[in-house]
């Protein structure tokens, strides 16, 4: 971790960059030798599907490109800018980043954080909650995972590393009453940001999910507009499954955003173009490594630029 | 979101079923779906054309041109390469060493090794009658040391007393001391997640490794691993040496092409999977079982093996006996409602087939639950055995009765009575179709079936 360049932009292109490095290279030999011609648009294709981008989209966007007619001896750089322009073009709209500005009157702004196992919830919370504490801002943090053994006590460690209050209670009681007991604290203490933890839960789990709709449910007993935000914390090494894991949690909990995790592994991630064009949620934010300061804003052209190995 | 092999197949082959033969460009069309089905179901690329070659190679040539059911034909042809390419036999975790066997278990962050290290350990004490202990090298991830021990209270198995500020190289060698002193048979050494690019944590594990040479190094992935599962197959077993691979979240509704990716990369053995969240979700390996998955097929063959348990063959045999006349009443739906039951429910059957999530949310909907089955039970039990045997009895008057006797509405039953003469009419056909598809009793030759047989 320490030794690479700093500064956020420096830090997603050295992750991205590792994980698109050979993808860029094999455009890059893929077209100096070959004319765009039907062979050469299918290895692109493919070359789009090793990025987890899925069979259906690599498909539509070399499509767009088949259709640009480039000269027969086009520089690679410029198939390359393309493709990157139109997947930029997939992502711009969804690149919004969490508003934590705008404080609800009553009480705190309620963010409910929801996922699979093991894609950093409890991680991105941590981050969430040291950001918002540079911000200047009260922060509050509900151990809603009681099922994972620790998991509270790993909460609890990022309450003592940022200065945010954390709530608790015995290892398996209901989530909901860990959810609720902090929202009254909260509203009682006058907490600027409360960030609620759940345990992980595979989407195909009803019990699980009606678990979670059980949470909502309770939080609204207090305060009918609450949770503010609902965010769903994706895996970057997730395949297709992604679309699964989005369109059931958006439906059962309303999920409001996305953080996409884990970019600076050689995973490249490139199931959320695929996402933005389907569900169209924001994607609030990128992790691109373990230190707090290394949740980013997601910034589309940048996204894109580094996916095909574009410097910006 | 998906369509399953068969439905792509389906599709090809549509209209061909009756023309007889196949052409080659059949069966590039074929395989052509093969190629989509696989990368949606997550088996990295370069995979999948090593793996539709070997197909396209296998069915080219007679076996599928003499085929009377091209899809069937074709399906088995990648499903038997594909179980194939699993490795055919399950591969048991390796103790044939000098105790304390060492066992590594590595992964990315999230795959789940502390909790399948638990499990593991839970397997081995259960199981094999082994003396177990446990440490947890995991000294980045906050509480990760304690979020073991918890574990290991939790199943009774023993662990490593936490040291702060301990390296892990050095916590390996303690657990290692310990292990022989006090005789347990194997020392479970959970890591800290790393990303197969992140050298410095590579050569942490690579210093693990040489530190307690274990015997077993166990790649701990998560079964909706997408694209990236070849690199970090390779990764992981270029840099520590991979002896055997666990596949975790199988209980999730993803395809789990990853498992694919990972054996074909790195040539190692899935050993297990993890099925749940409980210590004792942690299965064998069953290569059928993952290769129905990602054809889309389901667990078809845990479902298959569900039934049996539950289903007693004579009342199957009946039951099919009347199929077969034409006798099916709604005594025996009755019966095959009490047998959804003793699956464990709808949501019991639901979770073997794969898009598990989207079915169950069709069915919620739709209003199709267990108590929906509950219902209907009772609806069949208020009626008497002559309606059972007769529905063509039940009028207006004795549906207003039946209504009142099970608590439920005159709505509830002609949608009962719709839906058993939908299955019915259903059942008429499949007898017509009669022994290609379910070759059932007789020496009777499916294609002997004279047309209208069935009447």
């Amino acid at each position: 971790m320490s030794g690479a360049p700093s500064g956020w932009l420096g830090r997603l292109r050295s992750g991205l960059g590792k994980s698109s490095n050979r993808l860029a290279g094999g455009i890059g030999s893929l077209l100096s030798e070959r004319k765009l011609d039907a062979a050469t648009l299918g290895d692109l294709e493919d070359l789009l599907i090793t990025a987890d981008l899925g069979v259906e989209t690599a498909a539509r966007l070399t499509e767009q490109i088949s259709q640009r007619r480039f000269a027969a001896d086009v520089p690679e750089a410029e198939v390359r800018a393309a493709l990157a322009k139109d997947i930029a073009e997939i992502l711009e709209p969804v690149a919004r980043p969490l508003d934590t500005t705008a404080r609800p009157e009553a009480g705190p702004q309620v963010i409910l954080v929801v996922g699979v196992n093991g894609t950093g919830k409890t991680t991105t919370i941590g981050k969430l909650a040291q950001q918002l504490r540079e911000q200047g801002k009260s922060v509050m943090l509900a151990a809603g995972d009681t099922f994972r053994a620790a998991a509270i006590d790993q909460l609890k460690l990022w309450g003592e590393r940022t200065g945010a209050s954390v709530v608790a209670q015995d290892p398996g009681t209901d989530p909901a009453a860990v959810a609720f007991d902090a929202l009254q604290r909260a509203r009682a203490e006058q907490t600027d940001v409360l960030l609620i933890d759940t345990a992980g839960r595979l989407h195909n789990k009803a019990d699980l999910m009606a678990e979670l709709e059980k949470v909502i449910r309770v939080l609204r007993k207090i305060d009918p507009d609450v949770p503010h935000e609902v965010l769903l914390v994706l895996d970057a090494t997730t395949g297709q499954n992604a679309h699964a894991q989005v369109e059931t949690f958006k439906e059962l909990v309303a999920v409001s955003g996305l953080i996409v995790t884990k970019l600076d592994g050689s995973a490249r991630g490139g199931v959320i173009v695929g996402l933005a064009d389907r569900f169209g949620l924001p994607i609030y934010a990128i992790g691109v490594g373990e230190g707090a300061d290394d949740l980013r804003p997601f910034a589309a052209q940048d996204f894109a630029d580094s996916l095909l190995g574009l410097s910006a | 979101m998906f369509d399953t092999l068969t439905e792509r197949l389906g599709k090809v082959f549509d209209g061909l079923t009756r023309r007889g033969a196949l052409s080659e460009a059949d069966i590039t069309a074929a395989l052509r779906e093969v190629r989509v089905a696989l990368l949606e179901a997550d088996v990295a690329l370069p995979v999948v054309r090593d793996l539709v070659a070997a197909v396209q190679e296998r069915a080219t040539g007679q076996e599928v041109l003499k085929s009377i059911t091209p899809g069937q034909t074709v399906i088995k042809i990648v499903h038997d390469h594909l179980v194939e390419t699993l490795g055919s036999e399950a591969v048991e975790i390796d103790l044939n060493a000098p105790t304390p066997v060492p066992m590594l278990l590595v992964g990315l962050q999230g795959s789940g090794k502390t909790t399948t290290t638990a499990k593991l350990a839970n397997y081995l004490v259960e199981k094999q009658g082994k003396k177990v202990i446990m440490a947890s090298l995991d000294v980045r991830r906050p509480a990760a040391q304690e979020q073991l021990r918890v574990l290991g209270d939790q199943a009774l198995i023993p662990t490593l007393d936490i040291k702060l500020g301990e390296a892990p190289v050095d916590i390996a060698r303690r657990a290692m001391d310990r292990g022989r002193r006090e005789g347990y048979d194997v020392v479970l050494l959970d890591t800290a997640g790393r990303l197969a690019v992140d050298d410095d944590m590579m050569d942490e594990a690579v210093a693990i490794r040489d530190a307690v040479k274990p015997h077993e190094t166990l790649l701990v992935a998560d079964a909706m691993t997408g694209q990236d599962a070849v690199n970090i197959g390779r990764v992981f077993h270029e840099k520590v040496g991979l002896t055997g691979i666990v596949l975790t979240r199988i209980d999730g509704d993803a395809r789990g092409g990853a498992a694919l990716s990972m054996r074909a990369v790195t040539g190692c053995p899935i050993k297990l999977l993890g099925t749940g969240e409980g210590l004792g979700a942690l299965e064998p390996f069953h290569p059928d079982r993952i290769v129905g998955r990602i054809l889309g097929m389901g667990d078809v063959v845990g479902l298959v093996e569900k039934a049996q348990e539950v289903v007693e063959e004579e009342q199957a045999r009946k039951v099919a006996a009347k199929i077969q006349k034409g006798q099916f009443d709604l005594e025996d739906m009755a019966d095959q409602l009490r047998q959804v039951k003793k699956m464990g429910g709808m949501g019991g059957i639901m979770s073997m087939l794969p898009g598990a999530g989207k079915i169950q949310k069709q069915m919620a909907q739709h209003n199709i639950d267990d108590s929906m089955i509950r219902r209907q039970e009772a609806i069949i039990l208020s009626m008497t055995p002559g309606e059972r045997h007769r529905p063509a009895l039940i009028k207006a008057s004795r549906k207003r009765r039946v209504a009142a006797g099970s608590g439920t509405s005159v709505q509830e039953i002609n949608k009962l009575l719709k839906q058993f003469q939908q299955l019915q009419s259903m059942m008429k056909k499949m007898k017509k179709m009669g022994g290609r598809m379910l070759p059932m009793g007789g020496g009777m030759p499916g294609g002997a079936l004279p047309p209208g047989f069935g009447r």
